[in-house]
């Protein structure tokens, strides 16, 4: 039963009404924030924020999903679910990173991706598929924090990287609670046990090397967020001064090797258990 | 009232006697189950030996049926030239699933693999190949850990050897039951194909019904040339999903063939009787060689 809780209560605290949203976050990281807009294809999606911000004196590529606060803007923002408008306006500016040689960061805060008839229309499954095979390749530092909310294809989407962050109190899924409680029980009630069995949380993501670091949030955003924040600031500097002394070559090899790594299967009746232990 | 529901009980009785007496009147046929199957398209009932030799599409409305790994793959490459590899990689229960087991159980019974993936280096007229096929009738084709590395490896087996790849693709999308392992076979098999596109190799996607979710999402739609193939169901999201999200009726056509085709996600929609013709013209066409016409 305290499985149940553990897990549940996560769920709970990383939607938090009083939990920043990325905005939160880009102001007090990158004070000189610049937003930059659209996909030079269609629109500008507003479940996604993105632009230009210095870091540690650093100029730095920032692509984060937004939910908003108030019902006015979790509107605008459609709760963080992108359309493939979106995903192409990150991976627009993720390519310019690359050019300038900037660093970038990605904040995963959504449900999923939307699905509706124009997301379906204009490829919302093409969009997903181009950007996780195109950040494989971009030469250039990217770093990746979840901050509340991680789902699905729709996380994934902007959360290939070098190094994968998780705040102390956000999950991060294949679907949310009530979705696999809907698939596997047939009832989405049952999602509190579903959250249990799922893996979700920062600690189980860590065993299964999924992510590397846990950020922690002292009482926990929602009540004192300077204090996660702070421990972010600190834990992206050391990483950030890390990652930019690798060589293009060594960077790519080590990305691609931590995805490589990731799966639990059996092979010739060995257990193949992945860890997160460098190869 | 009470009269009238009697006589229409006693009715009903003598009604369901005089109907087994006639049953017993017939000496019993021996019938065999499923030798006939149902269109799921127009409902017409075709004989399954008739099916069979049809490449599995229905002869009255041309509704292409689903089609197992091994079947297709005989439909599909030169007999005799098929050379497994990585056969022996299967899943495991990393999250103490219930029936997990049970589920893989039945899988390998229904599609006589050890995975939904069956993978190899084949020809097509004579052309080496490296070609994957995932069976839908293996847990719907959901890639989990298993899925992910056999997709992982053939592309990696694709690119070390330099052969053009075919994938066929049948899957409601990333497993469930493995949770965020199967979601992050999405950026493992991505990862693989960057590296091999670096090399200026082939890839030919074929999505085949339905692909949907985590593999549409993935390896299925990053092909140098995405195919469809006729009659499939194409998409990210379920439809339920969408219409609870939206709580309208979806459009008719919604995420078919053709609507991939119409709004620009796929090459080509091929029939499935030219789908050999078809990959061996652009196999031909990427060799690097004089074509003659």
């Amino acid at each position: 039963m305290s499985d149940i809780n553990v897990a549940w209560e996560k769920v709970k605290l990383a939607r938090h009404p009083k939990r920043p949203t990325a905005s939160y976050l880009i102001k007090e990281l990158f004070p000189d924030f610049i937003e930059l807009h659209g996909d030079r294809g269609f629109a500008d999606d507003e479940a996604i924020t993105a632009g230009l911000g210095t870091f540690n004196s650093i100029p730095m590529t920032i692509i984060a999903e937004e939910k908003g606060k108030t019902t006015e803007e979790k509107i605008k923002h459609n709760f963080g679910m992108p359309h493939p408008e979106g995903y192409r306006k990150a991976i627009r500016l993720m390519k310019q990173a690359e050019k300038f040689k900037r660093p970038i960061l990605c904040i995963i805060d959504t449900p999923g991706a939307y699905p509706g008839i124009g997301a379906e229309e204009r490829g919302q499954a093409q969009a997903i598929a181009y950007n996780l095979k195109t950040m494989m390749g971009l030469k250039t530092p990217i770093m990746v924090v979840v901050l509340s909310e991680g789902g699905s294809g729709g996380a994934l989407a902007i959360g290939v990287g070098d190094h994968i962050f998780m705040f102390e109190n956000s999950i991060y899924a294949i679907l949310s609670p009530e979705g696999y409680a809907s698939i596997i029980y047939k009832d989405s009630a049952q999602a509190d046990h579903a959250a249990s069995i799922m893996k979700l949380t920062a600690e189980d993501l860590k065993g299964f090397g999924v992510i590397d670091t846990i950020i922690s949030e002292g009482e926990g955003l929602h009540i004192n967020p300077d204090f996660g924040i702070q421990s972010f600031k600190t834990e992206l500097a050391k990483t950030l001064k890390k990652l930019m002394t690798l060589s293009e070559n060594k960077l790519l090899t080590q990305r691609y090797q931590k995805f490589r790594k990731m799966g639990v299967f059996v092979e010739q009746g060995e257990s193949n258990e992945t860890e997160s232990t460098e190869n | 009232m009470n009269d009238f529901l009697n006589e229409r009980k006693h009715k009903l009785e003598d009604f369901k006697k005089n109907i087994r007496k006639k049953q017993t009147n017939y000496e019993p046929i021996d019938i065999p189950d499923g030798l006939f199957v149902k269109c799921d398209q127009c409902g017409a009932a075709i004989y399954e030996k008739t099916l069979e030799a049809n490449h599995s599409i229905c002869p009255y409305c041309e509704y292409h049926f689903r089609m197992g790994a091994l079947k297709r793959l005989s439909l599909t490459i030169d007999q005799g030239s098929f050379v497994e590899i990585n056969a022996h990689i299967q899943s495991t229960n990393p999250l103490n699933m219930e029936d997990y087991q049970d589920k893989l159980e039945k899988g390998k019974k229904l599609s006589g693999l050890n995975e939904a993936f069956l993978s190899g280096e084949a020809t097509l007229v004579g052309i080496p190949i490296a070609i994957g096929i995932l069976d839908s009738n293996f847990m719907m084709g959901s890639m989990g850990s298993a899925v992910g590395e056999k997709v992982t490896r053939l592309i990696e087996y694709a690119t070390e050897k330099k052969l053009p790849l075919i994938i066929f693709s049948a899957s409601g999308g990333a497993r469930m039951q493995e949770g965020i392992l199967s979601l992050m076979q999405m950026a493992k098999t991505s990862a693989a194909l960057e590296y091999f596109d670096k090399k200026g190799l082939l890839y030919i996607s074929v999505l085949t019904n339905p692909t949907t979710g985590g593999v549409a999402a993935s390896f299925a739609s990053l092909g140098d040339i995405n195919i469809a193939e006729k009659s499939s169901l194409i998409g990210f999201a379920g439809a339920r999903v969408i219409k609870q999200t939206i709580r309208q009726e979806l459009p008719e056509g919604f995420q078919t063939d053709t609507f991939q085709l119409d709004h620009g996600q796929v090459d080509l929609v091929i029939h499935r009787k030219d789908m050999r013709k078809t990959l061996y013209k652009l196999l031909q066409l990427h060799q690097g060689k004089k074509v003659e016409v």
